[in-house]
């Protein structure tokens, strides 16, 4: 066997191995699609994975089982809302710990690094007493206050840290000499050439924001009040079984916009967790 | 500019400090009063009993510890449940991880599309990652069981039995999360100089010797990194065993994060819960000095 034909042979392996590893990763998205596509009855019925007749109106019925069209509008301007004041916040608080001289800045980094890997399961009882004395109950304030300034907030501050140690001071003395104040050279020339940070700490936010589930469990009660997981968790009929083809109806209208704006940002959203992992 | 300001003017140093206050002090505060202030006050909570009926909590001491340690079984069967957890998903999920980054660092056709398809899960919701794979594991009509069912494989019912339940949890969570490390470490992988392998290679070296003696050991900062992000993470998992089993069958899957959730907020045991979330506490803070220790060790 010469090296050519051994080199063919390895590259053939190569891609039959990590085919095989794909298919649990790809075909729950695709048995997802095809159950919602499905009728009440065949979803089980058929173990084919192409529905024998397609159900468009699960998607419709999505919307008349529950207000799914609010719910995913909650989920989406909470993660936004989290996601901007998370970046004005934790970029200030950042900068600040990376260039700024003052009393009591190493201690504040070490009391902030050291939540940094604190689950909000730890604090979650103590907060809910806390919402509830804050008359919080019931609404998205919690939802969008406990990720700012819990662990996810002082990830992203330090991860904004981390990247204004590694800028280059010399552009930033430069302002200075032309006679800008700190806060002139922290949003005229540092934060500018933080866009890398920014839009990792934006994706990584946004996400976490997206995705929180134990949260909206505690805090949130009307079903107009809803995020979208507590929504996609609630799809049962009167005797409490779930109503699989409406849940994967939800469950493939919440996933599949992520999964395209996933697969054309790709690169970006790879790299925005691979810094995060770095630094932390 | 400052020299020609009139009236008392601040020294440089004393407008440094004023300014980097006004920045941390937004965070500070929040972080004061929803992180440290409920992380002090979950530590009182874990000496009273609330009672449901008067609606007031009175002290009652080591009163709740000494319960989920002496008198309360469940605490050690969720305590070993957490443990079995981290130990089996913990090195199914690195080892894995490696493996993929191995075989996917280097830049071949195709290699960024299997990244693409082993990170999709990081950013899918855990929520529906789990509905998902719940609908896949059902007993009979599951796509799981029709699939070995092929093979002439009869599969048990995954999530109603204690055993097979923990395995389902621990393996849907491995495959939601290992994309995350993979790229932890295809990142480290790529960050390795390239001569250090073809010098090694020019010398006669295996594949096998290459990675043992050079990648492995260039690898273990990130190795140590990943590790404490999945031990943490496997010891606050919630969302899977929310909708997958819900703890059960008969507490197989009850892990210490599920268990706070469910004392407090369904049985408002509030001072037992709290006591729990200390326990819970405790773990990530001996873990994150334990990784402190490590590090400080290697320098």
């Amino acid at each position: 066997m010469n090296y050519r034909t051994q080199q063919k042979i390895t590259r053939i392996c190569w891609i039959v191995g990590l085919c095989a590893l794909a298919i649990p990763f790809v075909f729950p998205f695709l048995w997802m699609l095809s159950g919602a596509l499905k009728g009440q009855a065949d979803v089980f019925a058929s173990s084919s994975l192409v529905p024998a007749k397609v159900h468009w109106s699960n998607f419709s019925d999505v919307f008349a089982y529950q207000p799914f069209a609010r719910q995913y509008f909650n989920s989406l301007y909470i993660a936004i809302v989290v996601t901007v004041s998370t970046l004005f916040i934790s970029s200030m608080a950042g900068y600040a710990l990376a260039r700024l001289r003052f009393g009591g800045s190493a201690f504040i980094l070490l009391v902030l690094v050291s939540a940094l890997m604190m689950p909000e399961e730890v604090t979650i009882i103590p907060n809910f007493f806390l919402m509830k004395e804050l008359g919080l109950m019931n609404s998205h304030m919690p939802l969008i206050l406990l990720p700012l300034f819990g662990s996810q907030g002082v990830m992203a501050t330090f991860l904004m840290r981390q990247y204004f140690l590694a800028l280059p001071k010399e552009l930033e003395e430069a302002g200075r000499m032309d006679g800008l104040t700190r806060f002139g050279v922290f949003f005229k020339i540092a934060l500018p050439l933080s866009k890398p940070a920014l839009s990792a700490v934006s994706i990584i936010t946004f996400l976490f924001s997206w995705n929180l589930f134990l949260e909206p469990l505690v805090f949130v009660n009307d079903i107009e009040l809803f995020t979208l997981p507590l929504a996609l968790a609630n799809f049962t009929d009167t005797y409490g079984l779930p109503l699989w083809h409406l849940q994967l109806a939800a469950t493939a209208l919440a996933v599949i916009p992520m999964l395209i704006v996933y697969v054309l940002a790709q690169r970006q959203i790879v790299e925005s967790f691979a810094m995060s992992g770095v630094k932390g | 500019m400052s020299a020609v300001r009139k009236g008392p003017s601040l020294s440089l140093k004393a407008r440094e400090a004023i300014t980097g206050w006004l920045f941390v002090s937004p965070i500070l505060t929040g972080f004061l009063i929803f992180f440290v202030g409920p992380l002090i006050a979950v530590f009182y909570y874990s000496t009273t009993e609330w009672n449901l009926l008067s609606q007031q909590s009175r002290f009652v001491g080591m009163a709740n510890y000494v319960d989920a340690l002496t008198r309360n079984e469940t605490f050690w069967d969720v305590l070993v449940n957490s443990l079995v957890f981290a130990a089996g998903l913990v090195p199914l999920n690195m080892a894995m991880a490696l493996g993929l980054a191995l075989a996917l660092s280097k830049s071949r056709p195709g290699a960024v599309f299997f990244r693409t398809v082993f990170f999709a899960p990081v950013i899918t919701s855990a929520v529906a990652w789990a509905i998902i794979w719940t609908f896949l594991l059902q007993h009979e009509s599951g796509a799981v069981n029709q699939g070995l069912s092929i093979f002439g494989i009869d599969g048990p019912n995954w999530l109603h039995e204690p055993d097979w339940a923990m395995v389902s949890v621990i393996f849907t969570r491995v495959l939601k999360t290992v994309g995350l490390n993979m790229i932890l470490y295809i990142a480290a992988l790529q960050s390795i100089p390239r001569d250090y392998d073809e010098a090694a290679r020019i010398e006669g070296a295996s594949n096998w010797e290459i990675f043992r003696r050079i990648t492995w050991p260039l690898l273990a900062p990130t190795t140590l990194v990943i590790m404490v992000i999945t031990v943490v993470g496997s010891l606050k998992v919630f969302d899977h065993i929310y909708l997958m089993t819900g703890g059960g069958p008969q507490n197989g899957t009850m892990v210490l994060a599920f268990y706070i959730y469910e004392q407090g907020f369904k049985f408002f045991n509030t001072g037992y819960a709290a006591a729990l979330a200390v326990v819970l506490f405790a773990l990530i803070l001996l873990l994150t000095i334990v990784q402190m220790l490590l590090k400080a060790a290697r320098k």
